[in-house]
């Protein structure tokens, strides 16, 4: 299970890369695409749309589940990736580069300091396979 | 506790997702979904369904039996056919849907979904009362393969010969193999042609193993569950528990060809001939999206503000690429053309239309 150190995760499996200029890009984990299996199609938000921490930001469907992405942080949506439309399987191959779903402008940086480090997610994965 | 098939080890050897299916650990995908579904549809693909049940009843009156619990006529057809039937509540409501072979006047051996098993089994007992015969669940002693696709009968003809394995569609023969007695049955659950094999547990293993070698130069390949229920969607064919149960009645599921109601009596009959003669209010319909998103089971059906109908399963075709489903429609919207939204999480709304099916042939 690969967890790229630089980025900042959610206990929902989102990664956040922070860019230039307070804008993040969003996408899943390697270990959230793992659990869905083959991804069939993805839903993404609008470019302009104003999405709260916790807010539902799209959705990533495999053939055997519909499961929610929830944005990370609060902001205004500025970019959305055009790829998994076309080529919805990129979030299985290539989860934290080619697969990312969304960048946004951030409204509270603040809200970075709730997610875990790549060795915090890490420890949160190992405890959730314990529980299985 | 969950249980294993005979086959267990071999799926997990092979490398597949194991899941908890109707109390069972069954592989639903070995090699993705998608490529399994396709290599189902354009060559052939060996399923697992051990975890099917098997009841049989026997004796003078087994037919007349039959024919009371089932809502379709099996009795009267020739030994060596099969019938596709639901069972129903006295209320109309579905207990199970089924295959029943018709061994001899005197003798059905019915295959039954896993995750009913236990209840078909106590139904039937209960319904069998007062009819000379005898009612088995020998659901342990049956291991069972399905072999599916254009490549099936190739396939099937290097283990029993070329004449034994052409059959048409839904009929059945007593075969021998490695010595044993099997049931060899043109039936599946994948609208491709394809066998079902009823086999001891004994056997299972060496025909898994040696239909995966032999088959090597026709594409064979391992299906999972995953794919056996997107192969039956693009069908219209019913899950029970997702698009039958006890709620609703084989008319409204569309299944009024396995309904004879010009049968003296079965159960559920007196309300069947009602709702049949009253019109029915929803009838379930194949359709496919023209917008974005999955449908999935109890998502609700729209048209303007009015709810029209629910989603009882859903799924992207691997054939043709497009997110599909089998929902309950109001009857002024079943007509294949017709338009409705899907509600999907209260997110987003979807368009939908209906289509006739198979999906993966009209879409």
């Amino acid at each position: 299970m690969s967890v790229p150190q630089e980025y900042r995760y959610t206990e929902t499996h989102e990664w956040v890369k922070v860019e230039e200029g307070g804008i993040v890009t969003v996408g899943i984990t390697d270990y959230a695409q793992e659990q869905l299996g083959e991804v069939v199609s993805v839903e993404l938000p609008r470019v302009g749309d104003e999405m709260q921490k916790g807010e539902v930001l799209g959705m990533v469907d495999s053939q055997k589940a519909s499961s929610e992405v929830f944005a990370p942080v609060s902001g205004l949506v500025t970019e959305v990736n055009e790829v998994p439309d076309e080529d919805p399987a990129v979030l299985n191959t290539d989860p934290y580069d080619e697969g990312w779903l969304a960048k946004i402008e951030m409204e509270t940086p603040d809200e970075l300091d709730d997610l875990m480090s790549a060795e915090e997610y890490e420890e949160y994965l190992g405890n959730l396979s314990e529980e299985e | 506790m969950t249980r294993k098939t005979v086959l267990f080890d071999e799926h997990k050897r092979l490398g597949a997702k194991i899941v908890d299916f109707a109390g069972f650990f069954m592989p639903v995908s070995y090699k993705g979904i998608n490529k399994e579904h396709v290599n189902v549809r354009t060559r052939v693909g060996i399923f697992d369904v051990s975890h099917m049940g098997e009841l049989v009843i026997t004796g003078p009156q087994a037919g007349e039996a039959v024919d009371h619990i089932l809502t379709n006529a099996v009795a009267r057809v020739k030994p060596g056919r099969a019938v596709y039937s639901p069972v129903c509540y006295p209320e109309g409501g579905i207990v199970d849907d089924m295959i029943a072979y018709k061994v001899a006047d005197d003798n059905y051996f019915i295959c039954v979904n896993a995750s009913n098993t236990d209840k078909d089994y106590a139904y039937f007992k209960e319904h069998v009362k007062g009819f000379d015969c005898e009612l088995t669940n020998r659901s342990a002693e049956f291991s069972q393969l399905a072999i599916q696709g254009p490549n099936a009968q190739a396939l099937m003809a290097r283990f029993f010969g070329e004449d034994t394995v052409a059959m048409r569609p839904f009929r059945h023969k007593g075969v021998t193999l490695y010595g044993k007695d099997v049931l060899l049955a043109t039936t599946g659950y994948t609208g491709e042609q394809g066998y079902e094999v009823y086999m001891p547990n004994d056997v299972v293993l060496r025909f898994f193993r040696e239909l995966l070698e032999k088959g090597e130069d026709l594409g064979v390949m391992p299906i999972g569950l995953g794919a056996r229920d997107t192969l039956r969607m693009e069908m219209k064919y019913c899950l029970y528990g997702n698009d039958i149960d006890e709620n609703t009645t084989p008319l409204e599921a569309d299944l009024a060809w396995t309904v004879k109601l010009d049968k003296p009596d079965f159960i559920g009959k007196d309300v069947l001939v009602q709702q049949q003669q009253q019109g029915l209010k929803r009838k379930l319909v194949a359709f496919v999206l023209e917008g974005k998103g999955i449908p999935r089971h109890g998502y609700k059906c729209l048209v303007g503000d009015r709810e029209v109908g629910v989603v009882t399963s859903g799924a992207m075709s691997p054939m043709v690429k497009k997110a599909f489903g089998l929902g309950y429609l109001t009857m002024e919207f079943t007509e294949p053309g017709s338009e409705f939204d899907i509600d999907v999480k209260g997110l987003f709304r979807t368009r939908a239309r209906v289509v006739k099916p198979p999906i993966h042939k009209n879409v």
